[in-house]
């Protein structure tokens, strides 16, 4: 069976990692790298690191860094942040990335998600994707959730799909940071949609958010980030928990 | 040495991490003779069935493959193309182990690909060893081998299908085997020490 997946997100800049990280045994947790490691042996599914660095030479910051994660990790992983081009995308590919991650730069030019799964293959281009509900519409915010667009969540993310986007990173921005739990009806509504795999950001508080949003919420994987950097929720518990209620995970 | 064949499709760069974590002293190469002289060989693919096949003719790298007779594990892609044929884009493939490769039809609303974790059951050869039945594995694909004689593992999903062949001294694994984290690194050491 098709075991549904636990990634957790790890936020980059200039090379070491930004949310402050509660774990103990490492020896150094600012190191993507090694926490994406300790990860990995508590059974993490995937990895997505996000570089929010903003520089000039933001290329060759993010190849080093995915070839660094590519060489020590044994699990796929994607990387994002900033990738706005061809060139970008075969930089992270050639560092041996696993998929990348476009989100504004793919709003504002659509076409670069058809650029990429030509040249790369759908399952290389993630889409991710911020929104809030503005008068109970769903729609698409640029920057980080900061810029409001008219463009509706679901048109986008069915359009994202045939434009050849091989998975859908949804975050609701009402959600993130609440700790309350996913944004349930708007990731079933996707993953109804769709044909591809959603993956569900943005809420998770306790391990009964994942249950919902891996039955309710239909999403194929749930994403979170301080939750397990804090050690709120350690993945080996939560694994444990979703296959005592039959929900399946490696 | 270990020859991965370098032949321009997808994330190479994956496996030859993998192999440098186990030790595995290897090299990227097209070179024939390269190839040929090598210990074993890797024939690693992300891609489209058809673009690949003409890129593995025009090089001359078919008949290279099909003549090998060093323990050789395609992945992925690299399977597929061991086979007779696949259904993408209707493409002749290699041939080496004569089965057929299909593409996934969602019997209850399953998505395609088939992307993430996924179990192993009968386990049945050197690489594939029985212990591994149960252990999961990172797949992501839209075209499947049918279960056939020379099926050395299968996994589920809208049906059973080869996770793994072996015939002679080919294997194959459908799934990522340098991205299954430590059971990818079982099998892969496995095959290393044929």
């Amino acid at each position: 069976m098709l075991a549904k997946r636990i990634i957790p997100c790890l936020d980059i800049k200039d090379g070491r990692t930004v949310k402050g990280v509660n774990f103990v045994n490492l020896r150094d947790a600012g190191d993507p790298v090694e926490l994406g490691a300790a990860y990995s042996e508590k059974g993490a599914d995937e990895l997505v690191f996000l570089d929010i660095t903003a520089t000039h030479e933001k290329r060759k910051t993010m190849s080093e860094l995915a070839r660094s994660i590519a060489r020590h990790l044994n699990i796929p992983f994607t990387i994002g942040g900033g990738i706005t081009s061809i060139d970008d995308a075969d930089a992270m590919l050639a560092a041996g990335a696993d998929k990348v991650s476009i989100n504004s730069a793919a709003v504002r030019r659509p076409g670069l998600i058809d650029e990429l799964a030509l040249n790369f293959g759908n399952q290389f281009v993630v889409l991710a994707v911020d929104a809030r509900q503005i008068d109970g519409e769903w729609i698409v915010h640029l920057n980080g959730g900061r810029i409001a667009t008219e463009i509706r969540l679901f048109d986008w993310v069915k359009e994202a799909e045939s434009r050849g986007a091989g998975e859908i990173l949804f975050t609701s921005m009402d959600h993130d940071g609440t700790k309350a739990g996913f944004a349930l009806e708007a990731t079933a509504r996707i993953s109804e949609l769709l044909s591809i795999p959603v993956i569900a950001s943005g809420g998770a508080g306790s391990m009964e958010h994942f249950y919902d949003v891996f039955t309710t919420g239909k999403a194929d994987a749930g994403l979170a980030a301080s939750i397990f950097h804090f050690n709120e929720i350690a993945i080996p518990d939560l694994k444990g928990y979703l296959k005592e209620k039959d929900v399946v995970v490696r | 040495m270990i020859a991965v064949i370098d032949y321009n499709a997808g994330n190479v760069q994956s496996v030859l991490f993998a192999l440098e974590r186990l030790g595995a002293p290897a090299i990227l190469t097209g070179d024939h003779a390269q190839i040929r002289a090598a210990e074993k060989v890797i024939f690693p693919g992300v891609g489209e069935a058809s673009t690949t096949m003409h890129f593995l003719r025009e090089r001359g790298l078919d008949e290279v493959i099909k003549s090998l007779t060093q323990p050789t594990l395609g992945i992925c892609v690299g399977m597929q193309l061991l086979c007779a044929h696949s259904e993408e884009n209707d493409t002749p493939c290699l041939g080496v182990i004569p089965q057929q490769v299909k593409r996934f039809i969602p019997v209850h609303g399953e998505k395609v690909p088939h992307m993430g974790w996924n179990s192993l059951s009968r386990c049945a050869d050197e690489i594939f060893t029985p212990e591994l039945s149960g252990e999961y594995v990172y797949y992501v694909h839209s075209y499947y081998v049918e279960e056939g004689p020379y099926t050395s593992a299968l996994s589920e999903y809208t049906l059973p299908f080869s996770a793994g062949l072996h015939k002679d001294n080919f294997y194959a694994t459908q799934f990522h085997v340098e991205k299954s984290g430590k059971v990818g690194e079982k099998i892969l050491r496995n095959f290393l020490s044929l």
